[in-house]
């Protein structure tokens, strides 16, 4: 039998990962400084680059106090929020593929959907789930979140401002998710979305006309779904965003995180 | 333009010779034919002879006191002969004569015969500058140390969360119907404090009153709360002020959620069961 050459040794890891990483398309995507450019190391000047040259230092400076990093300190709530949120608006995306916000009799489009998001859509409950359960722990994050502040008095100068963007944004995170409440069409949707405006209805003065922008009519029916639909998926998210990144960028400018106590 | 000095050959040669460099060797032969030539100009080199010094000075001296009329006092030592150096007050008199302003001016650096308007120095009060107060502190780089924190942080709730909704379905009731009221009837469970505030007051206090109150308390709360520390022995008040008002919506929240029942009436959750859907 004659003797077979060898065959070739693969390559080694460091190799391919050096080949990888040592090209012009490879050092256009990633900056100087980049964790996973060629020739990090883990040296002060590379830590600065890689928070300092990242789309992340509009969140994060080079540095954060030291007593910032216990998780017993702030919880990450704020964090654990804006990740909710994230999550949030990607499962939202998911769920607006198979939703449609009619109704009316003899075209219960938006309940039929529901039904047909739980039965046949793959991954249709666990994603609806997922918005559901995420949604209730947002709120909740955020409440949690807010008393945090409180007690380290995280509200104080130069913070008082933040504070009062992070009031709008728990009043926004109600209203996402109030809005998102109505959208399955169902007894408990319907019923619980009618003692809310209920209330809206007792405004001073506009009473009656703060109802009527919301509900889109004197009752909840369909004109009231295709609104909310809109507010829930659209421009209540807009506003939030908005905040959000006034929220985040003040965070930065009145000095990082507060304390330590 | 140095490079239209010419070099002393002679000079460049001997100091290759002595072993140094190209570089200071061609320096020193340009200098030295600089030299040269002044020389062969008459000019005197080196530094000036201090009578000439002295000379000036004494000319600037007869010239104000005679031009001014004031006598000048010369506060230095008058020793030598008019000591060999100007004071202070000479000094400024000096600077305002050679800008033009023939003695005293209100402004300082401004010729006194020009239009300007403008001068390129000013004084700043020290209220003016901001004071910028850089404490030491004891800082870590944020990646990686916060960026694996949140990272992990990240992780764990995005796990749990998957896991609970594996396992917890949403509800999801009958098709809804405007004319079929359900026997229990409840708002979402971050808005269960408000309903039941419903149950002891008339809407329009508890529905608008004392939930626009409590908005606009929590919004002015940076503004009315003046203490400085955020040490939490020095706010006992603060905090406790805020427990209560935790505690207040919590606990309407809690009984709206679970011990009301059909028709909204009390109910203990063992007796009837919990009337909550999340």
């Amino acid at each position: 039998m004659p003797k077979l050459p060898k065959p070739p040794k693969p390559p080694s890891y460091s190799e391919v990962r050096g080949t990888v990483q040592d090209n012009v398309i490879w050092k256009s995507i990633f900056r100087p400084g980049s964790i996973y450019r060629k020739g990090y190391r883990d040296t002060s000047r590379d830590r600065a680059l890689a928070a300092m040259n990242n789309v992340l230092y509009h969140l994060h400076p080079v540095k954060v106090k030291r007593h910032g990093l216990k998780l017993t300190y702030t919880y990450c709530l704020g964090g654990l929020s804006f990740f909710m949120f994230i999550l949030l608006t990607i499962t939202g995306i998911f769920l607006m593929f198979f939703y449609t916000p009619a109704a009316g009799a003899g075209a219960e489009i938006a309940y039929l959907n529901m039904r047909e998001l739980s039965t046949t859509v793959t991954f249709g409950a666990l994603v609806r789930n997922l918005h559901r359960w995420g949604a209730h722990a947002m709120v909740f994050l955020v409440f949690l979140h807010m008393a945090r502040v409180f007690y380290h008095g995280a509200y104080k100068p130069p913070r008082e401002f933040n504070w009062v963007v992070g009031v709008i944004l728990l009043l926004l995170t109600l209203f996402l998710s109030f809005t998102g409440y109505l959208l399955p069409w169902d007894q408990l949707a319907l019923w619980a979305v009618t003692v809310g405006t209920n209330i809206a209805g007792f405004s001073p003065v506009f009473g009656d006309q703060v109802s009527f922008v919301l509900l889109g009519g004197l009752e909840i029916g369909p004109e009231t779904l295709l609104r909310w639909y809109v507010l829930h998926v659209l421009f209540v998210p807009f506003i939030t965003v908005v905040f959000l990144a006034v929220h985040f960028w003040r965070i930065r400018k009145d000095g990082g995180i507060s304390g330590p106590l | 333009m140095s490079d239209e000095v010419q070099m002393d050959q002679e000079v460049y040669d001997r100091l290759i010779g002595e072993g140094k460099s190209e570089r200071i060797a061609r320096a020193k032969a340009k200098a030295a034919a600089v030299r040269k030539s002044k020389i062969e100009e008459g000019a005197t080199l080196g530094p000036k002879p201090a009578e000439e010094a002295t000379k000036a000075l004494e000319e600037f001296r007869s010239s104000r006191s005679g031009g001014g009329g004031v006598a000048t006092k010369t506060a230095a030592p008058a020793d030598g002969g008019g000591g060999g150096r100007l004071t202070p007050e000479e000094r400024a008199a000096r600077v305002s004569a050679s800008l033009g302003n023939g003695g005293d001016s209100g402004s300082v650096g401004v010729p006194a015969a020009s239009d300007h308007t403008h001068r390129l120095l000013a004084l700043v009060p020290p209220a003016g500058i901001q004071q910028v107060q850089s404490k030491q502190q004891d800082k870590v780089y944020t990646w990686p140390h916060l960026l694996l924190v949140e990272f992990v942080a990240l992780l764990a709730a995005g796990s749990l969360l998957l896991v609970a909704s594996f396992f917890l379905d949403a509800p999801l009731g009958s098709l809804a119907n405007v004319n079929e009221v359900p026997a229990i009837n409840k708002a979402p469970w971050y808005f269960m404090g408000l309903q039941e505030l419903l149950a002891y007051f008339h809407p329009a206090v508890a529905g608008i009153t004392i939930v626009g109150a409590a908005v606009l308390l929590l919004m002015s709360l940076p503004y009315v709360d003046k203490n400085p520390s955020a040490k939490p022995e020095n706010r006992k008040f603060a905090n406790m002020a805020f427990t209560f008002f935790l505690a207040f919506w919590g606990i309407l929240t809690i009984i709206g959620s679970f011990i009301r029942g059909a028709g909204y009436e009390w109910v203990w959750p063992w007796v009837q069961g919990l009337g909550f859907v999340l």
